[in-house]
């Protein structure tokens, strides 16, 4: 290998010890801020997760005592089958939705510019916003069941955020109308790039218009759709404040997320090493889903 | 009356009656009457926003018409969708289909309207012979040169077994040494196929070289509709004479009196091929092509002689361009191969009569 490489290359540039210094002055801030703040207080964090610590860190060591204790809790659990369940509907119902939202402001609508705003507008609130927004919304006596009583429909019902068996649909409710925009702008802009001639090509060839979307556009997405992937996930792992805002992890523990036991476990019960085992495990989820795709993306053979 | 449409549609691949295109107010094409022979290649030719893409877009159904009809071999279909209409398109920028192999981009139409496997296969594979396309069948489309994308473009055209193929622009995308090799290429399919081809292009020499016959067209009129050398030895009006042509023809302005032209030089017009009776008065514009200009002895038995200074010499190596005044306006003389002439020499020019082009100055129109 490396003498197929210095037979290709006879005369090498000369490797400076630093080149362009100015950049790199530049860019030092972010470096430190990168080493120190993500990776040595997620490496002290994921320490600390295997100690005592309770109001104040310490480093008594207890081994997996922390882990067996969070596996063992009835809320931890709750928290993570919930978001199980509200991560992968978030994630195929904002595509799918802001995939099809796209598609249709593409249609060259009047007044499009107007209908973007509208559609990205719930993204520029606040999830608290959102949450408060939405629990007046659903409030039963204010809200939408309110509503319909008062036209005269007295028996009608509609009080998902009580009932443990719809509350998780009615934060999906809130979550989607905030989060679908921009996965809808993030996608249309994606859709404007594509070649119109592409469009008439598929029309010559006879291919209905969905079919052309699913087999030829969508593939021609692919990046965008990482995109709003990439930014949806985060949305999901680290949902907290909409649920404080709607729910409060209610009713019961019936709508817990592990953000919100994290929080939970280190300011209100003063349990530092619960909290630290807690954010340890969604750490090592998210480099779970990660690192296989960062390999699959990036790595192996380069695809010509 | 259908029998008698039939009839009058033999021997015509593709018949273009009073089309009309407006996009609100603007019209872009206005009583467009066009019959295309079978097996013809046709090229429409003009500068950008004419109507030629419009009129290509709606004979393939991509624009529905405001006006007016269309007819694909005998079929009326005016407002057919673009699949049924028998036809084959190939784009500007290719718009082969990005995740699909050449292969996929190929059979992804055949497979779609449910064409049998070993039907596609035949399609495909005769399709890569004639293109060459054969070494590049599981390829992508990021991994080719654009005259192979344009080749695999044409191929998808060519697979779907189509009357009329019509062409976009295909050669614009392309540096000009690919673009002389594809024009070649195109030739020679048409040749082999002998199918219907209708061509739009900005290019004159793509236009002359393919074309059994050039529409150049302006502003959504058809100019002028005939064989590539018919409009270059008696184009139709100043615009055609003027756009055909590098350089273009040279103009003198002048008036006729009598059997003479009279502007900055006389011309004795005995012998000019009239196309509507010969003129006695009337302002008119003299054409003359630069290579139909002769210079030095030659000129000495010309009807009609006068004497240039030079102002610029462009040798171009296999021919060489000189720039001169006439009457103030521009004049340019095209020699073949070198010469010694040089800026600011002062010679002697003459052309016949048999060459030129006489314009009606108001409407602009050969007479």
């Amino acid at each position: 290998m490396s003498v197929t490489d210095h037979a290709r290359a006879p005369a090498r540039r000369p490797r400076r010890l630093i080149s362009n210094p100015m950049a790199k002055i530049a860019a030092l801030p972010m470096i430190m801020t990168a080493l120190v703040i993500f990776i040595g207080c997620s490496l002290w964090t994921v320490v600390h997760s295997f100690t005592k610590s309770k109001l104040l860190p310490s480093t008594q060591f207890v081994g997996f005592d922390q882990y067996e204790r969070l596996w063992g809790t009835r809320r931890w659990l709750a928290s993570v089958e919930n978001i199980a369940i509200y991560g992968v509907v978030a994630l195929v119902f904002s595509l799918v939705l802001g995939f099809v939202i796209a598609a249709l402001m593409d249609q060259k609508v009047r007044a499009e510019g107007a209908f973007r705003t509208i559609i990205l507008f719930p993204y520029s609130l606040s999830f608290i916003v959102t949450g408060l927004v939405w629990q007046w919304i659903l409030n039963p006596d204010f809200g939408v069941q309110g509503i319909v009583r008062g036209w005269g429909w007295e028996s009608f019902t509609f009080d998902p955020l009580h009932n443990p068996d719809t509350v998780l649909a009615a934060m999906l409710m809130a979550g989607l109308w905030q989060g679908t925009g921009l996965v809808a702008v993030i996608l249309l802009a994606a859709l404007r790039g594509v070649d119109e001639d592409i469009w008439k090509a598929s029309r010559v060839d006879g291919v209905p218009a969905w079919k052309t979307y699913i087999f030829v556009v969508i593939p021609i997405l692919r990046p965008a759709f990482m995109t709003a992937t990439v930014l949806i996930a985060t949305g999901i792992v680290k949902l907290y404040d909409l649920v404080v805002a709607l729910t409060n992890g209610g009713p019961g523990i019936a709508s817990e997320m592990p953000a919100k036991y994290v929080y939970d476990a280190m300011f209100n019960k003063q349990n530092l090493g619960q909290g630290f085992a807690a954010s340890t495990m969604m750490l090592v989820s998210v480099l779970l889903i990660l690192i296989p795709w960062a390999i699959f993306e990036f790595g192996g053979k380069k695809r010509g | 009356m259908l029998d008698q449409t039939q009839t009058a549609l033999d021997g015509i691949s593709v018949s273009i009656r009073d089309l009309q295109l407006s996009f609100g107010a603007v019209n872009v094409l206005q009583d467009l009457n066009l019959d295309i022979a079978k097996g013809e290649f046709l090229v429409l030719l003009g500068a950008s926003g004419c109507g030629k893409s419009t009129l290509l877009n709606c004979i393939a159904g991509l624009l529905e018409p405001t006006g007016g009809q269309i007819f694909i071999e005998g079929q009326n279909v005016t407002w057919a969708e673009p699949s049924e209409r028998g036809i084959g398109m190939v784009f500007q920028s290719y718009a082969l289909y990005p995740q699909m192999t050449v292969k996929g981009n190929l059979s992804f139409g055949l497979k779609n309207a449910r064409v049998p496997k070993d039907e596609i296969e035949r399609r495909v594979t005769r399709a890569a012979e004639l293109l060459h396309l054969q070494p590049l069948l599981d390829r992508k489309p990021a991994a080719l040169s654009g005259g192979q994308r344009q080749r695999v473009a044409i191929g998808r055209a060519l697979v779907r077994d189509v009357d009329v193929f019509l062409f976009d622009e295909p050669l614009s995308n392309l540096d000009a040494k690919l673009r002389a090799e594809l024009r070649v290429e195109l030739k020679r399919l048409h040749q082999s196929l002998a199918n219907t081809m209708i061509y739009v292009t900005h290019d004159q020499i793509e236009a002359m070289t393919l074309a059994d016959r050039i529409a150049i067209m302006r502003g959504g009129v058809i100019q002028q509709l005939a064989q590539p050398l018919e409009i270059y030895n008696r184009p139709a009006n100043l615009y055609v004479a003027g756009f055909i042509g590098a350089p273009p023809m040279n103009f003198i302005r002048g008036r006729i009196e009598g059997s003479e032209f009279v502007g900055p030089v006389r011309m004795p017009l005995t012998g000019y091929g009239w196309s509507e009776g010969p003129w006695t008065s009337g302002d008119t514009v003299f054409g003359i092509r630069p290579e139909h200009v002769k210079i030095g002895d030659d000129a000495r038995h010309c009807a009609c002689q006068t004497e240039v200074t030079i102002e610029v010499v462009e040798p171009m190596g296999a021919d060489t361009l000189l720039w001169t005044r006439i009457g103030g306006d521009e004049f340019r003389i095209r020699l073949d191969g070198q010469t010694t002439i040089h800026e600011g020499q002062t010679l002697p020019i003459g052309f016949d009569i048999d060459c030129a082009s006489l314009f009606d100055a108001q409407s602009e129109q050969r007479i």
